[in-house]
């Protein structure tokens, strides 16, 4: 089964390292992955986006064609690719980020919980640990991994406890 | 390359399995043919590959420069080439177009390198984030004169690496710049690749001069139509130049002879059909099964790519 998950954002909100880290973690789990990005010449602020193609056989088209998963962490990522998501993909936006009449959304406060934890850059690895956590296309564990083996390693624990967050976000969703 | 260097190049790396971009790819597979110079300015989007480099090369006791732009890039590899060093450059359009004329002089001396372009869209700076495949007729006939070139192109990481040693290996063979003609989507592509294992690839190692210093003639075949290098500071004379030059290496710049000889030679010592690996031989035509829930039908298609840009490959029709 071929999974097309497509992050849009910001450049700086870790769009590109998001969809590194899935990718990642989708080969130590045994699948094949390819990940690409797109981004502007700026390195803050401009549009970014990022995805992620994994599949159990090998992959011949390397981007979204429609995808199985959004997640858009601002209004212009969003307004932009929601009409490119199958009909009954997942959307996951950031609440505070994204305004949306919508309601079969999946609404989550990433960026304001990354806050508590005391860094607005983990809203990535919160995001991460909402995604792996609801659409289950990859273990957990093997997101932890490559979140050790990838982050700075002061920021380890961190990114941990921010991905944690966003699994727990999901439990008590249900 | 003996394993010893392999394995020294595995240990900088880290590991044989890997999900990497093409732009590392290229770095890896530099390092695994034995390219152990790199000169270079950063550009959007084949600044991975020199970053890589950076780190890596040391490592195996390479040498990494960054210069003040792209000509005195090529100027510093074709310099390390020669002195006995494999070498190689990183750039993208921009910078290609200022190689222009230092990888004609490469042809002329017959200096092997390789440079990787990771084309992006043109003209000028154009879009520096964005793909293109915009450079491919000044991969051809981008330096003036008459030279030939060598050109292959990946479309996955895997094969990023794979043509990236090939490119090595045709530079050695036939004494010419060669370049791997890639663009930013495959460059910023992360994929699965798995490094070849000693032994598991070619690596062809540049052939010293069998003559004794005082009879050799720098630019006289001993054999077939590609000279012998004797690198600089090896006990041996020699002289390069830009102009028309006798099999001597000394200006010969009014005698119609001696540059048509020489013109010729360079035209032809390298072949008009590349086949000398399975990549190369598989590349030109494949049919495709696409499964019918795309089609409607199981109907097969015909789908050609070139994996070599310049020569052209097998019975392929393109640049005839």
């Amino acid at each position: 089964m071929r999974t097309e998950i497509r992050i849009a954002g910001f450049g700086g909100q870790g769009v590109v390292l998001a969809g590194l880290l899935l990718g990642e973690a989708a080969i130590r789990d045994g699948k094949q992955a390819v990940q690409t990005q797109s981004y502007g010449p700026e390195s803050r602020g401009g549009a970014a986006r990022s995805e992620v193609l994994i599949s159990d056989e090998k992959i011949d088209y390397p981007k979204v064609i429609e995808a199985d998963v959004l997640v858009a962490l601002s209004q212009e990522a969003f307004d932009k690719f929601r009409p490119f998501v199958k009909e009954n993909g997942a959307v996951i936006i950031d609440r505070d980020l994204v305004k949306v009449k919508e309601d079969r959304l999946r609404s989550v406060p990433f960026t304001k919980m990354a806050d508590t934890l005391g860094k607005k850059v983990v809203a990535n690895s919160v995001m991460l640990g909402y995604l792996v956590a609801s659409t289950r296309v990859i273990s957990a564990e093997s997101m932890q991994a490559v979140i050790r083996e990838k982050v700075p390693k002061h920021t380890i624990d961190l990114n941990l406890q921010a991905f944690d967050k966003g699994i727990e976000f999901w439990r008590q969703e249900r | 390359m003996d394993r010893e260097q392999y394995n020294q190049v595995i240990k900088a790396i880290g590991k044989r399995d890997l999900f990497a971009q093409g732009d590392e790819a290229y770095a890896y597979g530099a390092l695994l043919a034995g390219c152990r110079f790199f000169a270079g300015y950063p550009i959007t989007p084949a600044t991975e590959t020199a970053e890589v480099m950076s780190l890596l090369l040391p490592r195996v006791g390479g040498t990494h420069i960054q210069m003040e732009d792209e000509i005195a890039s090529m100027g510093a590899v074709i310099g390390a080439s020669l002195a006995g060093v494999k070498s190689m450059t990183v750039t993208s359009g921009p910078g290609f177009s200022l190689m222009q004329e230092n990888i004609g002089y490469a042809c002329m001396v017959e200096a092997p390198c390789v440079v990787v372009d990771v084309q992006r869209s043109g003209p000028s700076t154009g879009q520096p984030t964005e793909p293109s495949q915009g450079d491919i007729m000044q991969a051809r006939w981008g330096s003036h004169g008459d030279y030939e070139i060598i050109a292959l192109s990946p479309n996955s990481v895997q094969e990023s690496l794979n043509l990236t040693i090939e490119c090595f290996n045709h530079s050695e063979r036939y004494r010419n710049p060669v370049l791997l003609m890639t663009d930013g989507e495959v460059g910023h592509m992360r994929e699965g690749i798995t490094i070849p294992d000693y032994g598991e690839y070619e690596v062809h190692e540049r052939e010293k001069p069998r003559k004794p210093a005082g009879e050799y003639v720098p630019f006289l075949p001993e054999e077939g139509k590609v000279p012998r290098i004797a690198d600089f500071g090896c006990g041996y004379h020699t002289y390069l130049t830009g102009l028309t030059h006798k099999p001597s290496g000394l200006p010969a710049t009014d005698d119609a002879a001696v540059h048509t000889r020489l013109v010729t030679r360079l035209a032809r010592k390298s072949p008009k059909i590349l086949t000398s690996s399975p990549e190369l031989k598989n590349s030109t035509w494949t049919t495709l099964r696409p499964p019918s829930s795309v089609t409607g039908s199981p109907l097969e298609q015909l789908r050609m790519r070139l994996r070599s840009c310049v020569p052209k490959v097998g019975k392929s029709a393109i640049f005839d």
